[in-house]
């Protein structure tokens, strides 16, 4: 089953909200994946400081900081919040240090979000008490996505958790399954492209950071991954510049669209966007088969 | 003695017995409706629940004062209910009698294997509208999107807006009928003649959802028949 929320905020004056407006979107989402969540917020000050950036990671050693910092020249300012199975490091260095330094100083751990805006949660357990323990409700910023997962092809576990962010600061959340997943993994293992997981979502998660590192636009990359992928998908993909939605041919896995000046949002039921603020004057609709829905910033 | 004004009658029948999903939930609500202690009921803060008066096997009246989830009114037996709001997946799905109305948009398979009854989409309904319908009659204000009328086998649906791609696809029987434009037509799916008991029953159709399009203006689809037997000799297989 698997349930998806996503936020794009245009007014700032909603920014402080992020947090909250999320947490009651995902109430009515966690009925549809109670095994576990991730969440993705971008622009939270307090998480990825303004000239720092962040990377997040599984399975981190309690020495991360120190580690990292002596990895990093002149031992910048780096900092850990650690949320259940989430460490989020943050340091003012460019996002492939940071990347390289949490690689190096702990080999057993995984990356498993990293960017200048983003700040990546993933954990196995119910999603409301995931939601405590990552401090949704105090989460501010501009954009926000989550998933509650009913896991049907690979274990129960933070490793499972979508969003699969394998490109700094994008996202790719994902209800459905592909079919030929092991077909276009093979591919992409030989056009030199690392993989974390047997995961189906991860391959269309480097499939698109591919498509976008080749200088595709989210419309551009999400139509070549219709051409390419076979099965059943709903996928929402964010950046650092927007937001993009996208079912198959089929389009048997839900998704509804509420459009406002305000916000955009999108879920895959109508009851978990029953609570945005001024949903009654909402333009609220169902995305077509094939087509892909952008918004940017 | 004369009949009562409206405003006499509407004064003297009775006052709906309110159940607000704020204060109680869908399976009380539910138990309620199943065995019925009035005969006309409204349903507050509905918030996109599912399974809202799923079940109603008496002649009660349900409004629902907003959005409805997945299921609202599945398996309506002589139950008249109405959606204030949008209805999510399958509202009416598996209907048997009685009358579902839709004052907004349904989503995906409305009406999906309803056996009878009327269900009435003021709003538009998204794709598989009339899923496998073996006797229901769906009316749908605007327009349906893809795939509407899939394996339909019984009844008819009549859509005032435009039909999406793949209408009728792999249809038994049924009669549907369409004002606006049709995307493509789904496997041994056929326009055909509309003749004049056609124009009788979109009439009555029409008039029973409360619209006024003339009969004239649709168009009207049904099976070609060319699946109902197999045609190869499997010879090549």
């Amino acid at each position: 089953m698997c349930g998806i929320i996503g936020l794009h905020l245009r007014d700032p004056e909603l920014h402080p909200m992020l947090g909250r407006l999320l947490d009651d979107m995902l109430c009515g989402v966690s009925e549809r994946g109670p095994d576990s969540v991730g969440i993705a917020v971008y622009g939270d000050e307090t998480r990825n400081p303004a000239g720092h950036t962040a990377v997040s990671v599984l399975r981190a050693p309690g020495d991360l900081a120190a580690t990292v910092a002596t990895l990093l020249p002149g031992a910048p300012d780096v900092r850990v919040q650690p949320a259940g199975d989430t460490t989020v490091v943050t340091a003012p260095v460019d996002v492939d240090a940071l990347t390289a330094a949490a690689v190096a100083a702990a080999p057993d751990a995984l990356v498993v979000g990293s960017g200048h805006e983003l700040v990546v949660y993933k954990g196995a357990g119910h999603p409301q008490d995931l939601a405590r323990t990552y401090g949704l409700r105090e989460v501010s910023g501009w954009q926000g996505v989550a998933h509650t997962r009913m896991a049907t092809e690979s274990a129960i576990n933070p490793e499972g958790c979508h969003p699969y962010s394998v490109g700094a600061d994008q996202c790719l959340v994902h209800n459905g399954s592909f079919s030929n997943h092991a077909t276009i993994r093979r591919e992409l293992r030989r056009q030199g492209v690392s993989f974390d997981s047997e995961n189906d979502t991860e391959v269309g998660a480097r499939f698109v950071a591919a498509c976008l590192a080749e200088g595709d636009d989210l419309e551009k990359a999400l139509l070549r991954l219709g051409e390419t992928f076979d099965g059943f998908y709903t996928l929402l993909v964010t950046t650092a510049e927007g937001f993009a939605v996208v079912r198959d041919e089929i389009a048997c896995k839900p998704a509804v669209i509420a459009e406002h000046p305000r916000w955009v949002a999108m879920a895959s039921e109508f009851r978990a966007l029953a609570d945005l603020p001024g949903i009654d004057e909402a333009r609220i609709f169902e995305p077509d088969p094939g087509k892909v829905y952008t918004w940017g910033r | 003695m004369g009949a009562l004004s409206r405003a006499e009658a509407q004064e003297r029948a009775p006052q709906p017995v309110t159940i607000d999903l704020a204060e109680v939930g869908v399976r009380a609500l539910n138990a309620e409706l199943h065995a019925p202690t009035a005969t006309s009921y409204e349903v507050l803060h509905p918030h996109g629940a599912h399974s809202i008066a799923a079940g109603v096997h008496d002649e009660i009246d349900v409004g629902v004062r907003g959005h409805a989830g997945y299921f609202c009114a599945g398996m309506n037996q002589r139950g008249r209910v109405v959606v204030d709001g949008s209805a999510g997946n399958g509202v009416a799905e598996n209907m048997m009698s009685g009358s579902v109305r839709v004052r907004g948009d349904a989503s995906q398979a409305a009406g999906a294997t309803g056996r009878g009854g009327l269900l009435v989409v003021e709003g538009r309904a998204s794709m598989r509208c009339g899923i496998s319908m073996k006797g229901i009659d769906i009316v749908v204000g605007g327009d349906i999107g893809a795939m509407g009328a899939f394996m339909a086998q019984a009844g008819r649906l009549v859509v005032c807006g435009d039909a999406g791609d793949a209408l009728g696809d792999s249809i038994y029987e049924a009669r549907l009928y369409v004002r606006g434009r049709t995307g493509t037509l789904g496997a041994d799916c056929v326009e055909k003649p509309v003749r004049d008991e056609h124009l009788a029953e979109l009439r009555e159709l029409l008039t029973a959802a409360g619209l006024d399009h003339d009969p004239a203006e649709f168009r009207r689809f049904g099976s070609a028949r060319g699946l109902y037997h197999f045609t190869g000799d499997h010879g090549s297989y």
